[in-house]
């Protein structure tokens, strides 16, 4: 016989103002296995569960029914204060008698009670027949797949290869890029903002570091083909030369990925009132990139000349939720300033004009960036939109307002320089499919939380880094590149996983190798043996959701403290 | 067949060139206008007030008529156009109001009306290839702007009867007539609308410029499809020196010419710039077959 002890919590007037929490300790007194029994003000406080801890010692429970709130919200608490008291944590179940029974029947006290006291037995017969379990334990590779080698991936590569874990022959990071150089979006830089420095210097030396760092393995060229497996034990298949029909695949056992997939520039043809991209001197702002790097000159495309009108357009494409991207793309104002201010410096006798929305440099020393560009190098900003771009001789017009002085303006400009929103590259969909992570209706791939998990997805082990995950500066990139490498070496930081106990189970004796749960289970989690012609189950991808229980024709298939004898006793005691 | 039509009360006064010009076409395509009975004003803007009950009974009495007969009503003013359509749909997505509305007509109007603009027929139930083939004296050298001004298109999901951005209707239609088609940037800027009443002034501005645009980029002529817009850019020009100015005409007149259609029906004795001595001189723009 059991000695199960019931704790019955009134959680203030919760559940004590409709439940009759005295009659609930009564009844269930009357129970043979029930050794002891007791209701208090707040069970979840310290004095409540100290409450529970010295009845275990003083009565010798093997078994605690906590009669309270659901379990989502303090099944842990609870199991944790059974635990220091020295009981396996899976003695002890919480008896849902708050949001299943007074929040609902306040009307209905009399029924509620008995509704109380129905549920509080069915849990006190479920914990009779709890086993005592303990946590799994999973193997741990402890190697990092890094996807993209622009800078957020490289920053995250060497953030985990400086922590160690690998040798020359067991690399522990391996870094794909699509292209065949690492760089990224960066190496198509003339300069970052904020101090002029030339990017293709700041980046020189990051690729250095990172091709010659003893612990990363780069693959440029290559692209992830497959991905299986879960945190800790995926298997990546790699090719290391798409184009070719006939390269192999190369497989690795991974135990992290960060995806480091950044942006691409917005298709300026979907924007046929600023010209599409039909007009030769309307650019975008990467393309004007170009013109300011080392080796290059701030020429018209169409007949070479320098150009002394300039007008930028911010928001070209973005926050425009009718026509083109409705999110704002972060980067161009700060962007934007520096090209501006740039090409005052190229070219002193040239004007610049900037078309904005609002100026949006939220960032330490930013808003003093922009105005700079306005004082300093007499950029003119005016507050408006353009409304449309177009070829007039060897003119470029411009038609826009100045809201500011309430005037509509054409200007007959010689380049024009779109500043376009960042979008995902157009593989981040299809990418994010085969690593099981969502992306969002713009295409960027989903944090599992917008504020407490920033850099985590919602599939363990899977981290993000960079533009991917929506527009974003180098500061904030490197910012977050090292985060999801910090998430990396915390998995790492042991030897090896620790998994719920509470999967489901083969009866190896019943099994008849069927298969019937290999095709129901939503996880992937079941196969049949190969040798031992029985069904197994993957603990680290089983989410005990019960389906196979209920598939298996042999009753093989239970999962562990929800076995079939001790439901149809749960039952009994409802009805 | 026959198609129910709805002048309008422009094109019976001022525009009455395009009229005479759109039945004269029709006829000649073999899909006669018939003029709707007892037809009155649109109303000329789409209501958009908090309650537009009462604006929307003089649009909903003529989509009731077109109900009777036959289903359809078709319009050449871009901007009864305009009223009809944005009405119909409107009522479509509002059935309590077309109930409403109903307690105040004579009839019932059950809401199926289908409303057409005559060149969107020519281009999705005649087909400019039909059209081309109708063509005895193509406008061969004939360099012609095509201008929408803005009711003929927006709102564009409510229109939908082209893109406002980059439209091509009237383009179409001067290609299958044999015309050189010049683009400018102004084609579907507005041309001051009915500020020509209360603000004359701008209207005279921005058809200055408009016009001053369409000559720049080799215009002889602009085309249009809208009665205002053909008043706004075509009176003001008598503040244009006599050597600067572009002849505005109606799409219709350009087919009534192009399919050999006698002069009596072009109907453009009430423009400001004549565009007949461009059009008759025979060795310069229109090749005879």
């Amino acid at each position: 016989m059991s000695k199960i002890g019931v704790f019955v919590c009134h959680c203030g007037i919760n559940i004590a103002g409709t439940v009759d929490v005295a009659q609930v300790v009564a009844e269930i007194q009357k129970s043979g296995d029930v050794a002891f029994a007791i209701d208090y003000k707040y069970m979840c406080s310290d004095p409540g569960q100290q409450l529970i801890k010295e009845s275990i010692a003083k009565y010798g429970l093997d078994g605690v029914v906590v009669a309270a709130c659901s379990p989502a919200m303090h099944e842990t608490t609870f199991r944790r204060t059974v635990a220091s008291a020295g009981l396996n944590s899976f003695r002890c179940e919480c008896a849902n008698i708050r949001e299943q029974c007074s929040w609902v029947h306040q009307q209905e006290k009399d029924k509620a009670t008995a509704k109380a006291i129905a549920i509080t037995r069915s849990i006190a017969e479920k914990v009779k027949g709890n086993e005592t379990l303990n946590p799994l334990t999973l193997p741990l590779t402890h190697r990092t797949l890094v996807i993209g080698g622009g800078i957020a991936g490289m920053q995250a590569a060497l953030d985990v290869a400086d922590a160690g874990y690998g040798d020359k022959e067991h690399r522990s990071v391996i870094l794909i890029e699509k292209q065949e150089h690492l760089g990224g979006r960066m190496a198509q830089l003339s300069g970052t903002y904020l101090n002029f420095a030339a990017a293709p210097g700041l980046l020189q030396g990051i690729i250095e570091r990172v091709t010659h760092h003893p612990n990363i393995q780069v693959l440029t060229g290559a692209e992830v083909v497959e991905v299986s497996g879960y945190v800790g034990n995926f298997r990546v298949k790699v090719n290391l030369n798409p184009s070719a029909p006939l390269s192999p695949d190369f497989t690795f056992d991974i135990g992290a990925i960060v995806v480091a997939t950044g942006w691409q520039p917005y298709d300026r043809a979907k924007l046929p009132e600023y010209g599409g991209a039909d007009i030769p001197d309307v650019v975008d702002g990467l393309t004007f990139e170009q013109m300011l790097a080392p080796g290059g000159e701030i020429r018209r495309p169409s007949d070479g000349k320098i150009p002394r009108e300039i007008v930028f357009v911010q928001c070209a494409g973005s926050r425009d939720r009718e026509r083109g991207v409705p999110y704002c793309s972060k980067v161009c104002c700060m962007y934007v300033a520096k090209q501006a201010m740039l090409y005052r410096e190229r070219v002193p006798d040239g004007q610049a004009y900037v078309f904005y929305i609002d100026i949006r440099s939220a960032g330490k020393n930013y808003d003093e960036y922009i105005q700079r560009a306005m004082t300093n190098y007499q950029v003119l900003y005016l507050r408006g939109k353009v409304s449309k771009i177009f070829r007039e001789g060897d003119k470029t017009m411009v038609w826009g307002v100045d809201t500011l002085s309430d005037r509509t303006l054409e200007v007959a400009a010689d380049l024009v320089v779109l500043a376009t929103p960042m979008t995902p590259t157009a593989s981040a969909v299809e990418l994010g499919q085969r690593l099981h992570i969502s992306t969002d209706a713009n295409g960027f791939y989903n944090e599992a939380h917008p504020k407490l998990r920033p850099v985590e997805t919602l599939t363990a082990g899977i981290y993000l880094a960079g533009a991917g995950q929506g527009p974003k500066d180098i500061p904030e990139t490197v910012a977050q590149a090292s985060g999801a490498a910090a998430k990396v070496l915390q998995l790492f930081s042991k030897d090896e996983m620790t998994a719920s106990p509470m999967v489901a189970t083969v009866i190896p004796e019943l099994c008849a190798a069927c298969g019937v749960c290999v095709e129901t289970c939503p996880y992937g989690a079941r196969q049949i043996h190969p040798l031992w012609n029985i069904a197994t189950v993957n603990a680290a991808l089983c989410q005990s959701c019960g389906a196979c229980v209920v598939a298996c024709p042999n009753k093989a298939s239970q999962v562990h403290n929800w076995r079939p004898e001790q439901i149809m006793a749960m039952v009994d005691e409802l009805m | 067949m026959s198609l129910a039509y709805f002048p309008g009360c422009t094109l019976s006064t001022k525009a009455s060139g395009y009229d005479a010009s759109g039945r004269a076409v029709a006829q000649a395509l073999g899909m006669p206008l018939a003029e709707l009975p007892e037809w009155q004003c649109c109303g000329a803007t789409f209501p958009l007030s908090t309650d537009n009950s009462m604006s929307l009974i003089a649009p909903t009495r003529i989509l009731t008529q077109g109900q009777k007969a036959g289903g359809h009503v078709t319009t050449l003013c871009a901007i009864c156009f305009h009223v009809l359509r944005r009405s119909q749909n409107f009522l479509g997505e509002h059935p309590e109001m077309l109930e409403r509305i109903n307690w105040f007509t004579e009839e019932p109007y059950q809401g199926t009306t289908r409303v057409s603009h005559f060149l969107e027929l020519l281009r999705d139930d005649l087909s400019w290839d039909a059209l081309a083939s109708r063509v005895t004296r193509p406008l061969a050298g004939l360099k012609v702007a095509p201008y929408y001004g803005c009711l003929l298109l927006r709102p564009k999901d409510e229109i939908g009867l082209d893109d406002p951005d980059h439209p091509t209707i009237l383009h179409d239609c001067m290609t299958a007539l044999g015309a050189e088609v010049v683009d400018f940037p102004y084609a579907s800027e507005c041309c001051g609308s009915y500020l020509a009443v209360s603000k004359p002034d701008l209207p005279e501005k921005l058809s200055k410029e408009i016009v001053a645009s369409a000559r720049r980029n080799g215009a002889q002529a602009i085309v249009t499809a809208c009665p205002l817009c053909q008043y706004n850019l075509d009176h003001p020009q008598k503040l244009i020196a006599s050597g600067d100015t572009v002849p505005v005409l109606y799409f219709t007149q350009l087919i009534a010419v192009a399919l050999g259609l006698e002069e009596a029906v072009w109907g453009m004795e009430k423009h400001y710039v004549d565009p007949r001595p461009l059009l008759s001189d025979k060795s310069s723009v229109i090749s005879h077959q």
